[in-house]
């Protein structure tokens, strides 16, 4: 009997906090697509939030999945040959590297803006672009993609197959081309989902560093908190949502198997 | 000797050629993170210590009393959102990972859908459930007949960081209780110890190292965020929003250098203490 109680105990304050997270979510996905929020979903439901957000933003969205996919180009021609000669050399300065490289994780973006701002703003063509953007979403993602990488060549004792390759007169080069990469390619697919869901969203750092003509999906999104009617924030929200929850859902599908294969 | 070792041997060029390559693999990091974080931070350093006031700015942060009401505020809040935080992520994680039930999946994934928001998304929500058209007033205004609004306050901008930092935490503590071994236990409970005292003396223990690592990144989360209290825009100082506003609206570059120095300083030590004690790699979220 008190087994029973606890567990319901339980599961109800569970459910509770699962709400506290979720009914938000849905109110907004709701309100993105009610004529009248304030009048409740009985007012009708219409796609007129929607349209308006893509005549008021569409740049910004289009801009987003540009910064974000230039940033995983950067990342994976940065990260993946930095994982695999981190890992094959080990040692106090391959460890020191990367504690310097997940720094940005621990520093807050605001602290890493401003001090891109402070070097770089009197490059008035770069600091204009969207490559300064790109600059920062680089810095701030990086780790997660070495990380990623470095996982699996732990996992998978990468150093014994590069030898192996070189024993027989594989060059470095080629090693790295036809053993490396492709036994890396789990922890190449985990980075990259995570380095775009990243830079999708990035708002601390990007705020500081756009500028009017490159805005980006979370810089409008503030925007429209600000300065909009609820149902068009709303809707809004709801494309980001969009866009991010396939990610989310492969990224969770992913994590699951590795688990039972593990 | 291993195979590849005596290879090696043989042809000492290979080898060389090797260590070679694996420089070369390391230039493009060393030159984009010189260049876009290093140089950079080191600028931000020098700023700070470059005003009208010198290296006294970053005493500043502490004697003057504005700034040392931020600080405060900054970690009390960061501290009330990680101790909040750790409970409800404990006591549902835990749940969570003894009992399997129709819907489990569903509601584990309903719990861990929110850690890809940003935090002006977060922040939105937060208005969405304690704002003027929001939930919580809505509730309140037809059981009581007033309306309950605390989204702008120091009220939403806990729910804000709660709301970031539970999804995180719940996946933590579910982690390090799969870990735990359950002959601890049994043997516990073969001794005659109560389901309590087995929860007080042998589960909650073995989950400290969870508990630090977890806490450390929602502690330092909480206090660098800035999206979500840009959104609420909230009266209350914070640390984060008082860097923007002395940049932004005070143009004192110096003094925005040198809070955000101190902010990084203490965010990052918080995360290397932690490490220290729980042995595992960790990091503050966006």
């Amino acid at each position: 009997m008190l087994r029973r109680l606890i567990f319901a105990g339980q599961l109800a304050f569970t459910l509770l906090v699962a709400a506290f997270l979720i009914v938000p979510a849905v109110l907004s996905m709701l309100a993105g697509v009610t004529v009248n929020y304030f009048r409740g979903i009985r007012s009708g439901v219409t796609l007129e939030w929607m349209v308006q957000v893509w005549e008021l933003y569409a740049d910004t969205i289009v801009r987003s999945f540009e910064v974000a996919f230039a940033t995983l180009l950067f990342t994976l021609i940065i990260g993946v040959p930095a994982a695999y000669a981190l890992h094959v050399r080990g040692g106090r300065l391959s460890r020191l590297i990367e504690e310097i490289i997940t720094l940005p994780l621990a520093v807050p973006g605001l602290a890493i803006a401003l001090a891109l701002l402070l070097t770089y703003g009197g490059f008035g063509a770069f600091r204009g672009s969207r490559l300064f953007i790109v600059a920062g979403h680089v810095v701030f993602t990086l780790p997660f993609m070495v990380r990623a990488v470095m996982a699996v060549f732990a996992a998978i004792d990468v150093k014994t197959l590069d030898e192996s390759a070189a024993s027989l007169g594989a060059s470095p080069w080629r090693r790295f081309r036809d053993v490396i990469a492709p036994n890396a390619r789990p922890g190449i697919l985990a980075g990259s989902l995570m380095v775009v869901t990243l830079s999708l969203g990035e708002f601390n750092l990007t705020w500081m560093l756009h500028t009017p003509l490159t805005k980006t999906l979370p810089v409008g999104l503030a925007d429209s908190y600000a300065s909009m009617r609820l149902e068009i924030a709303s809707a809004y929200t709801l494309i980001f949502f969009i866009m991010i929850i396939p990610l989310l859902v492969v990224m969770q599908v992913l994590g699951r198997e590795k688990r039972s294969a593990a | 000797m291993s195979l590849a070792a005596r290879f090696r041997l043989r042809a000492p060029n290979s080898a060389g050629s090797s260590a070679a390559f694996a420089r070369l693999c390391l230039l493009p990091l060393a030159i984009v993170v010189a260049a876009f974080f290093l140089l950079p931070m080191l600028r931000l350093t020098a700023v700070g210590a470059g005003g009208p006031k010198g290296m006294a700015a970053y005493a500043a942060i502490l004697i003057e009393p504005r700034y040392r009401a931020t600080l405060i505020n900054t970690v009390v809040l960061a501290a009330a959102t990680t101790t909040a935080t750790l409970v409800i992520a404990t006591i549902a994680g835990l749940f969570l990972q003894r009992n399997r039930f129709p819907g489990h999946a569903l509601l584990v994934a309903m719990l861990t859908f929110p850690l890809a928001f940003p935090g002006v998304v977060v922040g939105f929500m937060v208005i969405l459930l304690a704002g003027r058209q929001g939930l919580i007033g809505d509730i309140s205004l037809r059981l009581t007949g007033g309306k309950l609004v605390f989204a702008y306050s120091l009220g939403g901008l806990f729910l804000g960081y709660l709301y970031f930092s539970i999804p995180r935490v719940i996946l933590t503590v579910m982690a390090a209780v799969e870990k735990l071994d359950p002959r601890l236990e049994e043997a516990a409970r073969s001794l005659g110890a109560g389901p309590w005292a087995v929860h007080r003396d042998v589960i909650l223990p073995a989950l400290v190292p969870a508990f630090v690592a977890s806490g450390a990144i929602a502690f330092a989360t909480a206090m660098g965020a800035f999206g979500t209290a840009f959104t609420l825009a909230t009266n209350v100082d914070v640390l984060p929003m008082l860097i923007y506003t002395e940049f932004t609206l005070a143009a004192d570059l110096a003094m925005a250098a040198a809070l955000s120095v101190g902010l990084g300083l203490v965010a990052w030590a918080i995360l290397a203490l932690a490490r220290s004690f729980a042995g595992t790699t960790i990091a503050a979220a966006g």
